[in-house]
């Protein structure tokens, strides 16, 4: 069953992510996508993620696509103007992607590219905006399309965002301008993010909240320090500590904190960056 | 006021290598105030290079003259014994620069500083850009605060993911705009404004050959 179906049925919905590599050699990242073809709805494709220049989004799930997998294609609004972003969700729609999720994008100073020219032409509520007036039959400019598109448009949302209120106000100026399903930054406190479901739910948008993989007790400080919008609380950087094997723990977390969330969110995504390999289990841990 | 950074020594040394008469010219305004284009600043630059040269067995006569503004050409025509110079060098923004150019016909006029923004200044020695003269105002909008020049992304609807307690992504050290944007229109009582989505910047009015035409038919 298709993404957007499963989120209409009320299914616990299950997405994980792709990052392209950088190269043209995808053995690896076609490997990882067999593993996890029938564990989840759908694969994001991440859009040089991070600022770090990748193969193009659209050329790889157009490979998902081959794979018989189903895509989120991410777009981000960092690389491109308003013509490129249009044409390119038009040539995505060509091969037949209906999963978009619209983001902002991270600035070219955080990236591999640093001295490149930031483009920001539009921002993800306004490219969301875009996306529902492509699915009418009209670009920006109000010319007729030959050919509607047919997406299925999201975005993201930090729930443990410091301060919570610009944050959240943005949230709604999202679902104001379409979006149609939330994918969340990595989720740990979830007495936090109870209240925020709390708090969004007369939205009545599906959100799937984020599952980042700990892989040690390191990592889930680092994340605490440098990520924005991730706190791990010292309960679980402490049992990771306590842990023989960290990643084993990781997995029991995850785990653990996707059965908790199974009772108040509409799914979750998968992040496992660098460890594509563990998604599954994960998915085994949290009984999936 | 436009802001300005000094170019180094090395840099204006290697511009005017093939000179020995030239003219370093100060402007009394803007970069004056952003303490990289004024009298003391020319003075010291041309100091330097004159010490550069010498030391090289290669002296230098530097002519130091700063009129109040080099984006006026009635201030450019105060300068004098142009023609006696190979070149010069400017201290003005890219404007001054370009109208000094306009007036030293058929000779070299050189960059002394990097234009940077339309700003103010903090606190002394501390400048801030606040304009990108984006040609559509919207601080009306963003209770008087400008996303366009003080986001890193040039947002128009609220914060990035990126921002941290306060703070842009790309630098601890500053603010993130929408967050003071939010803080403010809180304090105006006006957080309606907020929820507002704005639509697509007109880019058309800015980044092209713009000029300003308040003359009337016929006139």
């Amino acid at each position: 069953m298709g993404f957007k179906e499963a989120l209409a049925n009320g299914e616990f919905v299950v997405t994980a992510e792709v990052g392209p590599p950088k190269g043209t050699d995808i053995s690896e990242m076609v490997h990882h996508v067999k593993m996890l073809k029938d564990k989840v709805h759908a694969l994001n494709v991440t859009d040089n993620q991070s600022a770090v220049m990748r193969v193009s989004t659209i050329a790889v799930t157009k490979v998902l696509l081959d794979l018989g997998v189903e895509p989120i294609f991410q777009m981000t609004c960092r690389d491109r103007n308003r013509l490129g972003l249009q044409s390119d969700l038009l040539g995505a729609a060509i091969f037949g992607v209906k999963n978009v999720l619209a983001l902002t994008g991270d600035h070219t100073l955080l990236g591999d590219h640093k001295d490149a020219k930031p483009v920001f032409d539009l921002e993800s509520v306004q490219l969301l905006q875009v996306i529902n007036r492509l699915n009418e039959g009209f670009d920006m400019a109000g010319n007729e399309l030959k050919g509607k598109t047919d997406f299925f448009a999201g975005a993201i949302v930090t729930p443990e965002a410091n301060p919570l209120e610009p944050q959240f106000a943005k949230f709604e100026k999202k679902v104001e301008a379409g979006a149609k399903f939330f994918q969340t930054q990595a989720v740990y406190d979830l007495k936090k993010f109870h209240t925020f479901i709390e708090r969004a739910g007369k939205y009545n948008v599906p959100i799937l909240a984020g599952i980042l993989l700990l892989k040690s007790a390191g990592m889930a400080k680092y994340l605490n320090k440098f990520v924005a919008g991730i706190s791990v609380p010292d309960e679980l950087i402490q049992e990771l500590a306590d842990a023989e094997k960290p990643l084993e723990k990781g997995i029991e977390i995850a785990g653990r904190q996707i059965r908790e969330l199974r009772q108040v969110c509409a799914g979750v995504h998968v992040m496992a960056i660098g460890t594509e390999d563990k998604v599954p289990d994960i998915l085994a841990a949290a009984g999936l | 006021m436009i802001v300005a950074e000094p170019k180094s020594l090395d840099e204006i040394k290697a511009m005017t290598e093939g000179f020995d008469r030239i003219l370093m010219v100060g402007c009394g305004t803007c970069t004056t105030v952003s303490l990289t284009g004024g009298e003391r600043e020319v003075n010291l630059m041309a100091t330097a290079l004159r010490l550069a040269r010498k030391v090289e067995g290669r002296d230098i006569e530097i002519g130091e003259q700063t009129i109040l503004r080099q984006c006026d050409f009635e201030y450019i025509d105060e300068l004098k014994d142009v023609d006696s110079y190979q070149a010069a060098v400017s201290f003005a923004c890219g404007a001054g620069i370009q109208g000094l150019a306009r007036k030293f016909v058929g000779k070299p006029v050189l960059p002394g500083v990097n234009t940077q923004f339309i700003g103010f200044n903090e606190e002394y020695g501390y400048f801030t850009e606040q304009c990108k003269a984006c040609g559509d105002c919207i601080l009306h909008l963003t209770g008087g605060i400008c996303p366009v020049a003080r986001c890193a992304k040039g947002l128009l609807n609220g914060p990035c993911g990126g921002t941290n307690n306060g703070k842009c992504e790309i630098s601890k050290d500053k603010d993130c705009a929408w967050v003071l944007i939010y803080n403010q229109l809180e304090r105006l009582g006006n957080l309606e404004q907020f929820k507002k989505i704005i639509a697509p910047k007109d880019f058309a009015k800015a980044g092209n050959i713009r000029s300003m035409d308040l003359r009337k038919a016929g006139d």
